[in-house]
């Protein structure tokens, strides 16, 4: 199969943009990946959005944008899988393209927040959840992530403070990025002392939504012009997987499975052992997920992820640096739009392009992004050529 | 066709006439809640409190009351008889009736009627600069020589939100007139307006809602910051030149960053900064920090206020202390006696005296 390789990346600041539309936001980061394609020209575009419907009251996302962005007559849709929207709208435009149906596909994720705020916002985020099970009890993303880590904490006798890393890896990293929503390294201490958001999760243990677009322009490399100006980066692999939606339906709720099973299947894809890769791009909406994810893709044993984040092993210059750009945690949890956002930061790592950021010798990267507490999860494997 | 008529390139308000305050004066009613009271009750003690504590009402007061109370405050100052007055306007978002006028009750209180205008402004926190702004053009027109503008609430939290710490009763009054006769001179003022719903309180609500963090950086520091360096800009002044600031102050934070933004020193708007003992007296705050800034100034201070009101609009203004001050500023009640006259009440009494127990 020919190699679908990202040709063009863009993407705007995550955080709180009062005065920007979903169209417009979503216009700024459209603009600046087909300016770094090249000129390549997109016949589809696939729009990752997970909430736009609910707090935007605006669906229809695909032929809003086309219009929009100035790309009026081609295919377009919307792909939604929560806050694995963008890793949906990925695959597709992946899989569009490795098909031979399209040449150049354009995927954009837009999340747009602030149409709305306070209580409306937190009932649209429970919408991810079982409604019959969960969000109509009342249980939000923020307490489904508490269950977890209390249960963690209690199963495998870990001290409170043992997460405290993830987020000061993830801060400390965000302190770097142009586009993160807190350029701002955080301490020890000052993740200790925040107040409790929904015990034991505190303040530095959850990522703020915020708004946010990034999108990418996939092309096969026979595609690509011959002046293309960036080292070409290839999708190795592209696996999405699935787990019940209610934690309660879990045999084992500190194992999540969907993502242990599409590390697996993306890394057959990509005829590569998990360990092979230089960085790990995580969903770390929760720093209980940090451990629960970097343990389902086999790079620490069950329970014991919280050790290496103090070993400095998450950090850029550690054995599976994550979260490089500030993750969720620090460049803000941008919903729909994060899996865009992880293959955009991706890339910038792999062409060597990611400055005060860059992971050295960077010619690998995995990306995996989740919708709910991995009801499924999406994770590619990108490769320098 | 005709031509349009391009406008000055100036977009400072300057009255023809030279205007200034004659006479000044504050109210805050004696109650005080601490915003640890607040925290008891709804967050079990669990919360940043963004204040010390905020002024509360007595069961008689409302803003006809304590109007009336800075308005004689301020024609103590100005030492004119109450009918000199040809407009008495009451600015503020918590007016007694929906239907019918403060203004008209505060005027024959303080015997100003009936050769006087009337009427209440609503703004949300800058009903009362706008009167101010409105009384200058009165008296800088030569439409009358002395005019009463009064910014005045008793702000109304929805038990358990946020704005519940910081909501609380204050104001002030200024009589403005000729400029021979004032203890401050005002040079110019400036306003900048758009449409920006971040707060605001439909009819028939009884408390307001509001946007959350949009009303900061969208709404307050947007407004602020405009207003501010559009009247130092057009001025030809920095923060440098003035000895005093005060901004609109909904809270201690807010105020304190946008002056530091625009180059102002803690110490130039540490005496007007008045939030943290008496709340955010919403119509009131800007201008109740003027009158504690005027109780301490000298002849020749130059003054920045900056107020802000939801919805959204900031009023500018610069002025200059002149040898007035000294022999006006005892002539009535200091900003800060009124501030150290205090009793505090818990959260019970609190609901009591604010009516938040409502019966039927």
């Amino acid at each position: 199969m020919t190699d679908v390789v990202i040709a063009g990346i863009g993407q705007t600041i995550v955080g709180e943009h009062w005065e920007l539309s979903i169209r417009q936001l979503a216009r700024l980061a459209v603009r600046a990946a087909i300016d770094d394609a090249n000129g390549l020209k997109p016949e589809i575009l696939i729009v990752g959005n997970s909430l736009a419907p609910e707090i935007s009251h605006q669906a229809h996302l695909g032929a809003l944008i086309a219009d929009f962005v100035g790309l009026q007559g081609i295919e377009a849709f919307t792909v939604e899988a929560a806050g694995a929207s963008g890793g949906a709208a990925l695959r597709s435009g992946f899989l569009a393209v490795a098909s031979g149906q399209v040449d150049v596909a354009l995927v954009v994720g837009v999340e747009k927040f602030t149409d709305e705020v306070g209580s409306s916002v937190e009932a649209a985020t429970t919408t991810a959840e079982d409604s019959d099970w969960e969000s109509i009890h009342g249980m939000t993303p923020v307490s489904q992530a508490a269950l977890l880590m209390r249960r963690y904490i209690h199963e495998f006798n870990v001290p409170r403070h043992a997460f405290s890393k993830f987020s000061v890896n993830a801060h400390a990293n965000g302190a770097l990025n142009p586009n993160a929503m807190y350029q701002k390294a955080i301490t020890d201490e000052v993740y200790n002392k925040s107040g409790i958001v929904s015990d034991p999760i505190n303040m530095f243990d959850v990522a703020s939504i915020a708004d946010g677009a990034a999108a990418v322009v996939l092309t096969r490399s026979e595609c690509l012009p011959k002046s293309f100006p960036h080292r070409q980066v290839r999708i190795a692999g592209s696996q999405t997987s699935t787990d019940t939606l209610a934690l309660h339906d879990r045999s084992d709720p500190l194992t999540f499975n969907a993502a242990k099973m599409s590390v697996e299947r993306a890394c057959l894809k990509a005829h590569i052992n998990p360990i092979q890769v230089d960085f790990f791009e995580l969903h770390d909406a929760y720093s209980i997920f940090s451990a629960l994810l970097l343990e389902a893709a086999g790079f620490s044993k069950r329970g014991s992820a919280w050790e290496l984040a103090i070993s400095g092993g998450i950090e850029p210059g550690g054995c599976m640096p994550i979260s490089t750009f500030g993750g969720l945690k620090a460049r803000g949890n941008p919903g729909g739009a994060t899996g865009v956002y992880q293959a955009v930061e991706a890339v910038s790592q792999l062409r060597g392009e990611a400055g005060a950021n860059q992971v050295l010798d960077a010619r690998r990267g995995m990306i995996q992004v989740l919708g709910g507490p991995a009801s499924v999860a999406i994770t590619h494997i990108l490769e320098a050529l | 066709m005709t031509d349009i008529i391009s406008e000055p390139s100036n977009i400072l308000l300057k009255p023809n006439r030279p205007v200034g305050i004659v006479g000044y004066g504050a109210y805050v009613p004696r109650y005080r809640l601490p915003a640890s009271e607040v925290a008891r009750v709804w967050t079990e003690g669990e919360a940043a409190l963004p204040i010390k504590e905020k002024a509360v009402p007595g069961l008689d007061e409302d803003v006809a009351t304590m109007s009336i109370e800075a308005a004689r405050n301020a024609l103590k100052r100005a030492q004119i008889k109450p009918g000199d007055l040809r407009a008495v306007w009451v600015g503020s978002e918590s007016h007694p009736y929906a239907v019918k006028p403060t203004s008209t009750l505060v005027a024959e209180a303080l015997g100003a009627t009936p050769n006087v205008q009337a009427g209440d402004w609503q703004f949300a926190c800058k009903a009362g600069t706008e009167a101010m702004v409105a009384a200058i053009g009165l008296v800088g027109s030569g439409m009358a020589n002395y005019a009463l503008a009064i910014g005045m609430d008793t702000a109304q939290g929805k038990p358990g939100d946020a704005l519940e710490y910081t909501a609380g009763a204050g104001g002030a009054a200024f009589v403005l007139g000729p400029a021979e006769k004032s203890l401050a001179i005002i040079e110019a003022t400036y306003s900048y307006v758009t449409d920006t719903p971040d707060f605001w309180r439909r009819q028939y609500a009884k408390y307001p809602e509001h946007g959350q963090r949009f009303t900061g950086e969208p709404a307050y520091f947007k407004h602020i910051t405009e207003a501010a360096s559009t009247i130092l800009r057009e001025t030809g002044t920095t923060a440098k030149d003035y000895q005093w600031a005060v901004f609109h102050q909904p809270n201690g934070k807010f105020p304190q960053k946008v002056a530091g933004d625009l180059g102002f020193k803690k110490e130039q708007i540490a005496p007007g900064l008045l939030v943290s003992v008496i709340g955010n007296t919403y119509a009131g705050a800007a201008i109740i920090g003027l009158t504690a800034i005027l109780d301490l100034a000298k002849p020749g201070d130059r003054i920045l206020m900056v107020s802000f009101g939801s919805g959204a609009g900031s009023d500018a203004f610069t002025m200059t202390v002149t040898d007035r001050i000294l022999e006006k500023r005892n002539l009535a009640i200091l900003t800060k006696d009124y501030i150290a006259r205090r009793t505090e009440i818990d959260y019970a009494t609190y609901v009591r005296y604010r009516g938040k127990l409502t019966l039927k």
